[in-house]
């Protein structure tokens, strides 16, 4: 007992630090995983001016619908790099066997997830934010809902890669599973981001966001260790 | 007490079982939805201001009543899979998926063409209609989620998780939505606030209800017991009843 006291390799906090460390460490060993979503979104996003209208009064109203759709497929899109890799080379298998508890590797793996995909995408949106003619007062209010928007994105689709880990052609499967679980996000994200622009309060909807990422944080790793442990044959 | 309960971990005593309820429950369906029908669609009074063409209510309210209903018992199917292992939980919430599907469709196909002639449109971004949309596309995954994966267990384990975690977020869905409706466009069809009603036309639709409600048991179990067939039939009972039809 008190070696394991001792020795952090064996805390709760030293599982999370190594799983999460880990989880960088290899995300950086392959740039390109970590770019690709990032180019996603913002080739997402130059379709709708061509597609549309390039006139600045249409962008200026669409974009924070825009902007948040996009960032939502850019999010789907990386969901792979979760557990897809660890599952083939028998790591997942390992963290399942071991006898630390799964919730906190769960969420080591899915703040690693979001470290990589959601902060990217936030601190890459004012950027887009300013192409699209977005209102500048409204910026403080997409990169808020960016940052308490995608931890949930991670966390909701943390459970559909759980589910279908493993399977062939899990892609679209996983898409159709989760996109329907991402409409509330969407809605309150756009929401705040849209009254922003003509200068309401967000506060509303930002405490809605801060509600759900509290509860996808308690609820959502259950979840998941419990469709790894299916996904897997237990 | 609890004898009942573990007698449905027996597919082979559910089989015989529901073979007697069945009859009974499908001949209260057959009258509860040929009075109901008929009363509604002959005798009930006209709507004052939407005519004769409310009375597509007395099949929309039902299916919409059975699609939402239909998915919180199979989320408790699943969950009951889960927790004690029954394989009968399992195959009936694998029923519940598509059954419930149809329901939610079955709502969306009355609900359009009762909005044509009241509202002059097939379809508007109503906090309903889009809520019940979202249903739809939550019974799509389920069931595509069933069918991607082979192995059956694991299977009705899978669907049975995406089914809870979906049962948590009806209710997120449908508040989101709602607000969202109030927040982008004032309530232009006030259709939601029903005039009270006169007996003579809900008690119609109450006997629509409970038909309804027979209808879904008597489909969910002849599915159910179709399963069962399926899974089970290697067993000699199941041969026996094979070699007897």
């Amino acid at each position: 007992m008190e070696l394991s006291n001792n020795n952090t390799q064996f805390s709760l906090y030293g599982i999370f630090k190594t799983v999460l460390v880990r989880d960088l460490v290899v995300a950086f060993r392959h740039p390109s995983d970590l770019v690709n979503p990032l180019i996603f979104f913002m080739i997402v996003v130059t379709l709708f001016p061509l597609a549309v209208s390039p006139e600045k009064q249409f962008l200026a109203q669409a974009a924070p619908g825009v902007l948040w759709v996009a960032a939502l497929l850019a999010t789907l899109l990386s969901l792979d790099m979760l557990f897809q890799s660890d599952f083939q080379d028998g790591t997942l298998e390992q963290l399942l066997l071991s006898p630390q508890p799964l919730y906190i590797g769960i969420l080591a793996k899915v703040m690693g997830h979001w470290l990589l995909s959601g902060l990217p995408l936030t601190l890459l949106s004012p950027l887009l934010a300013f192409m699209m003619f977005l209102p500048s007062e409204a910026l403080p209010a997409l990169m808020i809902t960016l940052l308490l928007g995608t931890p949930v994105l991670s966390f909701i689709g943390a459970v559909g890669s759980a589910l279908t880990v493993g399977l062939r052609k899990s892609g679209l499967l996983l898409s159709l599973l989760v996109l329907p679980l991402y409409i509330p996000v969407l809605i309150f994200s756009a929401g705040a981001v849209q009254a922003a622009t003509i200068g309401l309060p967000i506060i509303g909807h930002v405490a809605l966001l801060g509600a759900m990422l509290a509860l996808a944080l308690v609820l959502a790793p259950l979840a998941i260790s419990a469709g790894l442990r299916i996904s897997l044959g237990s | 007490m609890w004898t009942w309960f573990h007698r449905l971990g027996s597919p082979r005593w559910f089989y015989n079982i529901s073979g007697r309820w069945l009859p009974w429950l499908s001949v209260a369906a057959a009258i509860l939805i040929i009075t109901g029908t008929v009363w509604a669609l002959a005798f009930a009074p006209q709507d004052y201001q939407q005519g004769n063409s409310f009375r597509i209510i007395y099949i929309h309210v039902p299916s919409a009543l059975l699609a939402q209903s239909c998915y919180m018992i199979m989320a408790v199917a699943g969950a009951i899979g889960l927790i004690w292992k029954m394989k009968l939980a399992d195959m009936a919430a694998k029923s519940c998926a598509s059954i419930g599907a149809s329901f939610t469709l079955l709502a969306l196909v009355t609900g359009a063409v009762w909005g044509k002639p009241t509202w002059g449109t097939w379809w508007v971004w109503d906090a309903r209609l889009t809520s019940m949309l979202i249903l739809f596309f939550l019974y799509l995954g389920i069931v595509a989620l069933h069918s991607a994966i082979s192995d059956r267990d694991q299977a009705a384990k899978a669907t049975a998780v995406l089914a809870l975690v979906g049962l948590v977020n009806i209710p997120i869905i449908k508040y989101s939505v709602e607000w969202w409706n109030t927040l982008h466009q004032p309530a232009t069809f006030t259709l939601t606030e029903k005039p009270a009603m006169p007996a003579e036309m809900w008690v119609p639709l109450l006997i629509m209800v409970l038909g309804f409600y027979c209808f879904f048991t008597v489909v969910l179990i002849m599915r159910t017991r179709f399963e069962i067939l399926v899974r089970e039939w290697r067993t000699s009972w199941v041969k026996e009843i094979l070699a007897k039809s």
